[in-house]
């Protein structure tokens, strides 16, 4: 019997999750072994035409990270869908649009001026932005067009898993790879890792007070925090409580509080707007001026509880109205 | 999905009204019971403490059609949970900061203590927050394409469909 396919596939992404792929370390010969990788552009030489012959559902497994804003990602994880019988949302950035969906604050022109016109280290006299379609001397070049939207996985294509994380933990890609490979796979359309919030397999967690406080919020590049006790009880926003758990609590370990790569865990829709509530509610003060005043000690609310997840949230992107005024 | 006006129509404000179990939406019983009239576009949901609110429903709302959402709970102190309304204050100080970012102006969504006995405040709130959100004009989100969230079902393409369900191995 000839070995399953595998195909592995990234669009708007960073190449962590690559780089998590190869961090399986000797562990990728197993996978190897028990599987014929056929198309892998950041590590093989397979091209677009060798998907393109192969049979609808010929591939078992396509393994897609990055999000999705562009007409050729959407072209290609089409015709990778096509072609898969099982496609697994790889990473953050699949999983719910990840930091690339931090574009969607802004507009597409916003990310343009800001890439081509006003970054301080790009030269640009002659105002070039990148075109569709282009001709000289007698050639007609095209690029993909850029999205005003970045987009999920699951916004574009049918997604049967997702694999969680930026990037994704080797045991849990082991873990899901495994489940594919021996038919354990749990019902369509679920989060290939433990529904149970960080806390759960943090190595501080018995330092969590029963209660928490907080009359400011600390930044973790502004304050020095205590390598033992709970980031949580010492003002940090560690997103612990309201992520998934899988990762080992990695970050917390390097002293670093947690971010939220892992997403929420299966019960909440809307990650951010989750976070946030868990967070204004630990604010001390009673009185308006001094909720505010707590409340400001939190920079940037939005890109803190939405980091990896602003596509997936419910309102997906910013307007294009300005809003002024008073609250 | 709310029905939406017809576009030659004036524009009726759509608002979800969140009222707490021990005071707003009692107030809003005696609003009734007092035959107190007041305009019809608030939809009220009674949940047993302003507290309960989570902002995952505040943006649902907004985002299945709602204009405007009111929050309305018992006043500081007189929570029937103790601190339950002192949470929801908290919380709607930060989300109108997120909701900014969203480009949602932060005035459609309100939170207002109202007391069992405060009848007319009712009244007076649900007439001032319509004629407000009429001055701002509809939450236009369905301009927006609306995709799935997490956890919701994903967009499936019919030639998609039958290679979808191939099964694993």
């Amino acid at each position: 019997m000839s070995k399953p396919k595998v195909a592995l596939y990234w669009c708007s992404s960073c190449g962590g999750c690559e780089e998590a792929v190869v961090d399986l370390a000797e562990g990728i010969l197993d996978v190897v072994a028990a599987v014929d990788i056929v198309f892998w552009p950041v590590a093989l030489d397979f091209k677009k035409s060798d998907v393109e012959a192969m049979a609808d559902g010929e591939i078992t497994l396509s393994l897609i990270n990055g999000a999705i804003r562009s007409s050729e990602q959407e072209e290609m994880v089409h015709m990778l869908r096509r072609k898969s019988q099982l496609v697994i949302a790889f990473g953050s950035c699949a999983h719910m649009g990840g930091i690339p969906g931090l574009a969607n604050l802004f507009t597409r022109q916003n990310v343009l001026d800001s890439s081509y016109h006003e970054s301080p280290s790009t030269p640009n006299n002659e105002h070039v932005e990148p075109q569709v379609e282009y001709s000289a001397n007698g050639h007609r070049l095209t690029l993909p067009s850029l999205w005003e939207t970045v987009k999920t996985l699951n916004q574009v294509i049918a997604v049967d898993y997702y694999i969680p994380g930026c990037p994704p933990p080797v045991n849990i890609i082991k873990e899901a790879l495994g489940a594919v490979l021996q038919g354990k796979l749990p019902e369509k359309g679920s989060v290939l890792a433990p529904d149970v919030p960080l806390c759960d397999e943090c190595k501080r967690r018995e330092s969590k007070p029963e209660q928490i406080k907080i009359d400011s919020f600390k930044r973790p590049h502004l304050a020095q925090s205590d390598p033992e006790q709970c980031l949580l009880a010492q003002g940090f926003i560690c997103l612990g409580p309201v992520t998934r758990k899988g990762c080992g609590a990695v970050c917390v370990e390097g002293n670093m509080p947690c971010t939220g790569c892992m997403g929420p865990t299966g019960r909440v829709l809307d990650y951010g707007s989750k976070a946030l509530s868990a967070f204004a509610s630990l604010i001390s003060a009673n009185a308006d001026d001094e909720i505010e005043k707590a409340a400001a000690t939190i920079a940037d609310p939005t890109g803190t509880f939405y980091r990896y997840s602003l596509p997936a949230s419910f309102l997906h992107r910013a307007g294009h109205v300005k809003v002024t005024g008073d609250k | 999905m709310f029905e939406k006006p017809s576009d030659n129509s004036r524009f009726e404000p759509r608002i979800v009204a969140f009222f707490c179990n021990w005071c707003t939406y009692t107030a809003a019983d005696l609003a009734g019971t007092a035959r107190m009239s007041y305009l019809p576009n608030a939809r009220v949901i009674r949940i047993m403490c302003s507290g309960r609110l989570d902002p995952q429903f505040i943006l649902a709302a907004l985002r299945q059609g709602a204009d405007g959402v009111l929050i309305g709970g018992c006043h500081p102190g007189d929570c029937h949970y103790q601190e339950g309304n002192y949470k929801t204050l908290r919380r709607i100080a930060l989300l109108k900061r997120v909701l900014r970012d969203f480009g949602i102006e932060p005035q459609r969504v309100r939170l207002e203590w109202i007391a069992a006995s405060e009848g007319d405040k009712v009244q007076h709130v649900i007439n001032e927050m319509t004629e407000q959100i009429r001055t701002l004009g509809p939450l236009r989100l369905e301009r927006r394409e609306m995709l799935p969230a997490l956890g919701e079902q994903p967009v499936l393409l019919e030639e998609e469909a039958s290679a979808v369900g191939g099964g694993a191995l």
